[in-house]
């Protein structure tokens, strides 16, 4: 048995440099606590990858992985057997995560130095990404729901401040306050789930939550609430959490305006890790979904489903390219929904749980690589928008390559590392259910399609007029590039069928190449139509446009959604609901409170004669008192 | 007599060497510097040696008793005193008291020694001397600065009203001895037989410690000598002394009253809902903030009755643990009131218009320390009311509950009204920016690591719980 006892320090080191750059990050030279960040960045990076060393390579024997406690302490004592425990938790899925969470951060932390570079909050940057970075370590490794239910908090305290960073923005301020909003919206939801959870259960451990042989399981199917198990109540208040932090459809509108705040951090919060913390809780809890609620798995699948639809369509009409990203990271995260929903327990039937969880590593890796590119890109020309840019391949070659490489890799090409996690979850709902399948063959197309628009665009196209010439970025910037570009072609490779399956046990899989040829050849179409519509300007995407005008303009609108949050909220909720309340609270409950006030206060001027200052009076007040009290006493005490 | 004896006697042994310490360097030295450190070192050693553990026994025929809750107690209390010998130092340095400096430590410890027997005491003669040696001093104490007339007339007061409460409470226990013919604790647990005049005796000695912690009705005293005594003696009167009598009054009513606990309760219930609702509207309109502190201190000793009432392990902890958090809260608040005075002499409400922008430190300091006072999570304060109302709550009073919380919602007006003046209110004149000395930021540092710490480390309340006994 190999000790974890140290893994203890992932989440605590970035914990410390959060308070160190917090108390003391304004008194150092900005580049020292971004050092003093990125270093102890470093240190977590290597003890996740020897944790992950250690845990995948270094077992006995050719047994399952097991869930691992690797430190647990009980913090909060409810009953005996209700307690709220904080630790660390090992098994397949949270050591993954550890190495995404660590690679991206480091390589963020990396980037930043660079582009970051001169901007004002320095430090609180560094210091905010650091409390990020801590809150996100512990989320994975959390041994309960309660635990995983704090940090889930935590990671969305740090997206808030992170997007509203640059806090004299308005737009960026309002983005921040949506985004905590709706996802603690959906929270409510995932707390609400938790505690019937736990009232059933008697406890919010997942090692015990997870059994497939508890006895949770059979208790929560037999306990019923209007119609439906309650375990089925919960866990689809769970989804709803999940879904809020995961940006599913309808609860997605916060995540294109998150992208106000500073790129790297759209990066690591908003693409590579935060966001999928939602993925992260469904296959957290998957025994549970597939034993206890199938039902509730359908409803995953097509929520992801339509929402890698809905997301593609959209992202192929805005011209923003950080939304563009953000609409493309809804739509693969519709992907990894949709393979849990679709996928069986044990072995081979959980094929769309291995996939998932292949996707959201290689995801995470061109995602963020996509990211930290158009970050390069902004930083050359200095705005956001497509219309501003136009053959900077010239002038940008590092990222224009590493840029390529990642869009090959979203768009399914093999032998980038997209293809294979891809192809994985298209072979799983092909076998669970073809209506799906066929959605995601053609989302594949359109992926592959919006994301070469954005490229030829960018980097082909026409020179617009540029105000300076554009240039190549510093070397804290490329490197973390070039790093993430060889992982997103090679991570493509790692044997996730041996390592990371839903109940431990590895199992084979072959390529089926009925299902990879169309995928592919759907991803080369996608990639031709943009090549003859973007590669010169051509006057074809403008007449699409014109004559497919309702459904442009509903995209470009990005279906209006937003619109019809602000309808309900303001003119239902707000003039029919709330005004009346709000009348009724100023005049009916202050006024009521206002006059308890007074009386109060007034009571208080008429006694405050009693302290007098005279010694007899006080004598006479004690005695009084004791004489009273005594009669009435044992007067009552005695009938 | 052999040591292991001497072992358990060790917090008032070593107070009283401290005692003596001090005695023989006023006597030796001229310098009152030195004295002043002295003093903080001897005490700081007192309160780490007090930690070791030593095992429950007793001593001169069971008069005396000690066991790991009664060291807990004193542990508090010597904690307590630390603190607030850190931040009298820098006021006690001022010329006008240059004759009488060791005076002030030698009648604190003294009333310590005094309250330590009274905490250990099996015995009510042992219990009534440490009660006199723990109010005589503080008298005295009170009067320290008697050229000033409100503080002369604050001793006077104090000695007054504590005969007075003294007489009632002796005449009560007679009439307990009358009845029983025993002043031993275990041995009048078991004859109580719970007669009229057994009540009325005990009534009595309610008053007599209801006095000591001022509750009402027997609080009238206290207002007035908060104001007029010197600020770190009207802190101590409100945190330690009090804490001392709320320690021995729980222990005496769980083991010597017990078989007439439903009266008492009964008894409690209705002091409770007095003092907090008394205290409050006494607070509400309070400008010196010494006076506002020792209203909101009566209030906040209605509050601890709420944990008495249970009756219970859970009701004792939860005392225990509000005492331990209200010594770190009404400490760092009188000890930023003291810093403030000495440095401007101002100890008005309105003096404070503004001191956010001169002061900004402090005023936070002291906000915490409202914060807590006023029970506002996440700060120790909140835990500490939590936990009493919950013990509260356990024995199935929850109309006393809902009048505490109203209560609590009503202080939270007044603590936020000085917060207000700091931070919000504007003044030509604001108290000018000063720094205190090293002593006074480490009392006030100590204040602000108890207020944080003690509410979010959950053992401590395990650790007391596991102390603690009930009926």
């Amino acid at each position: 048995m190999i000790d974890f006892g140290y893994t203890i320090w992932i989440p605590l080191i970035p914990f410390f440099m959060f308070l160190i750059l917090g108390l003391f990050g304004g008194k150092m030279k900005p580049m020292i606590s971004g050092y003093l960040g990125t270093l102890g960045l470093l240190v977590t990076t290597v003890l996740s990858f020897f944790a992950a060393y250690q845990y995948f390579f270094q077992r006995t024997g050719e047994e399952a992985f097991e869930k691992i406690i690797a430190s647990n302490t009980v913090w909060l004592n409810i009953t005996d057997k209700l307690h709220i425990d904080v630790g660390v938790m090992l098994d397949p899925i949270s050591v993954m995560m550890l190495i995404v969470v660590s690679t991206v951060s480091f390589m963020v932390h990396i980037y930043s130095l660079g582009y970051m570079k001169g901007d004002f909050g320095f430090s609180r940057f560094y210091s905010f990404l650091s409390l990020f970075s801590f809150s996100m370590y512990s989320l994975v490794v959390a041994t309960n729901l309660f635990q995983m239910y704090m940090c889930w908090e935590l990671v969305g305290v740090s997206s808030y401040l992170l997007i509203s960073f640059y806090y004299e923005k308005p737009s960026a301020v309002l983005a921040g306050k949506k985004a905590f909003i709706v996802t603690r919206f959906a929270d409510l939801g995932f707390l609400i789930g938790i505690l019937i959870l736990s009232y059933i259960s008697g406890t919010f451990d997942f090692e015990e939550l997870t059994n497939p042989e508890g006895a949770m399981i059979s208790q929560g199917t037999a306990l019923t609430f209007m119609g439906f198990s309650a375990i089925s109540v919960a866990l689809t208040l769970i989804f709803i959490g999940g879904a809020g932090k995961s940006a599913m459809f309808p609860l997605h509108i916060w995540l294109p305006d998150a992208m106000e705040g500073p790129t790297p951090v759209s990066a690591l919060i908003h693409a590579a890790t935060m966001v999928v913390a939602g993925v992260f809780l469904v296959a957290r809890l998957f025994p549970l979904y597939y034993l206890g609620a199938p039902d509730v798995l359908t409803i995953v699948a097509y929520v992801g489903g339509f929402t890698s639809l809905f997301a593609a369509i959209i992202a192929c009409t805005q011209l923003d390219i950080k939304r563009v990203l953000a609409f493309s990271t809804m739509s693969q995260i519709g992907y990894m929904m949709l393979a849990l929903g679709v996928s069986g327990y044990g072995d081979h039937d959980g094929l769309g749980f291995m996939a998932s969880m292949f996707h959201l590593f290689t995801h995470a890796m061109f995602k963020a690589l996509l990211f930290l590119g158009a970050g390069a890109i902004i930083h050359s020309v200095h705005s956001n928008m497509m219309t501003d840019m136009g053959g900077l391949r010239k002038y940008l070659p590092i990222t224009h390559i590493t840029f390529l490489i990642a869009c090959l890799t979203i768009a399914g090409i093999p032998p980038f590392s997209g293809f294979f996690s891809k192809d994985e979850i298209l072979v799983a709902a092909f076998h669970h259910d073809k209506v799906l399948f066929f959605i995601e063959w053609a989302v594949a197309g359109i992926t592959a399609f919006y994301m070469f628009r954005l490229y030829f665009v960018v980097f082909w196209g026409k020179e617009t007029h540029y105000h300076h010439t554009p240039h190549e970025s510093p070397l804290t910037m490329t490197i973390p590039l070039m790093i993430l570009a060889l992982a997103s072609i090679f991570s493509g490779f790692i044997p996730f069928n041996e390592l990371v399956t839903s109940d431990g046990h590895g199992f084979h899989i072959h390529t089926e190449w009925a299902i990879a040829i169309p995928s592919i050849l759907v991803g080369i179409v996608g990639i031709a139509v943009a090549w003859i519509f973007y590669k010169k300007e051509s006057g074809i995407p403008a007449k699409l446009a014109a004559s497919l005008k309702l459904l442009y303009v509903g995209s470009f609108n990005k279906f209006y959604i937003d619109e019809l949050y602000m309808f309900i909220t303001k003119k239902i909720i707000f003039n029919r609901i709330s005004a009346p309340i709000a009348w009724f609270d100023r005049h009916v409950v202050d006024a009521s409170m206002n006059g308890i006030a007074w009386v109060t206060n007034s009571i208080s001027d008429q006694i405050k004669e009693l302290q007098s200052g005279q010694l007899q009076k006080y004598g006479y007040v004690f005695i009084s008192g004791v004489i009273l009290l005594t009669f009435a006493f044992v007067y009552l005490w005695f009938n | 007599m052999n040591l292991q004896s001497f072992l358990l006697m060790r917090h008032e042994i070593m107070l009283t060497l401290a005692l003596v310490i001090l005695l023989i360097a006023e006597l030796s030295t001229e310098n009152k510097k030195g004295i002043i450190n002295l003093a903080i070192l001897i005490f700081l050693v007192v309160t780490v040696v007090g930690f070791v553990p030593v095992p429950e026994g007793s001593l001169f025929g069971d008069m005396y008793r000690t066991s790991p809750l009664t060291v807990m107690m004193k542990n508090i209390l010597n904690i307590g005193v630390l603190i607030l010998f850190f931040q009298s130092a820098e006021w006690i340095k001022q010329p006008e008291y240059n004759n009488k400096v060791s005076e002030f430590y030698l009648l604190i410890i003294s009333t310590l020694i005094g309250m330590s027997f009274m905490i250990s005491s099996g015995h009510f003669l042992m219990f009534y001397i440490g009660l006199e040696l723990a109010t005589i001093p503080i008298a005295a104490l009170a009067a320290y600065d008697r050229l000033k007339n409100i503080s002369a007339e604050a001793g006077i007061k104090l000695i007054l009203s504590s005969a007075l409460s003294s007489g009632i409470l002796l005449y009560g226990l007679s009439m307990l001895y009358g009845t029983i013919g025993s002043l031993y604790f275990t041995d009048m647990g078991e004859a109580f037989m719970n007669t009229p005049l057994q009540v009325m005796g005990f009534i009595f000695f309610f008053a007599g410690m209801g006095f000591k912690i001022s509750l009402v009705p027997f609080h009238l005293w206290t207002a007035d000598v908060y104001e007029g005594a010197p600020i770190n003696v009207a802190s101590y009167l409100s945190v330690i002394s009090k804490g001392a009598a709320v320690f021995i009054f729980t222990i005496i009513l769980f083991t010597v009253f017990h078989s007439i606990a439903p009266m008492w309760k009964n008894l409690l219930y209705v002091i409770a809902i007095l003092t907090m609702t008394v205290g409050n509207l006494f607070a509400l309109r309070q400008k010196n903030l010494k006076r506002f502190l020792a209203f909101s201190s009566i209030a906040q000793a209605g509050f601890i009755l709420l944990g008495i009432i249970d009756g219970g392990e859970l009701g004792m902890a939860s005392v225990l643990y509000f005492v331990l958090i209200y010594i770190f809260t009404n400490l760092g608040a009188f000890g930023v009131v003291s810093a403030v005075s000495v440095a401007s002499g101002k100890e008005n409400m309105d003096d404070y218009n503004g001191l956010y922008h001169t002061n900004p430190k402090l005023s936070l300091l002291l906000m915490l320390a409202l914060f807590s006072l006023a029970g506002i999570p996440p700060v120790a304060g909140f835990f500490g009311k939590f936990f009493l109302f919950t013990s509260a709550a356990h024995s199935g009073y929850y109309w006393l509950v809902f009048i505490a919380v109203v209560n609590a919602t009503i202080s939270l007006y007044y603590y936020l009204l000085v917060i207000k003046a700091m931070f919000i209110n504007k003044n030509e004149e604001p108290i000018a920016f000063f720094k205190s000395g090293l002593t006074t930021r480490i009392g006030l540092l100590m204040c602000v690591a108890g207020i944080f710490i003690i509410g979010l480390l959950s053992p401590i309340f395990e650790i007391l719980r596991s102390l603690s006994i009930g009926i």
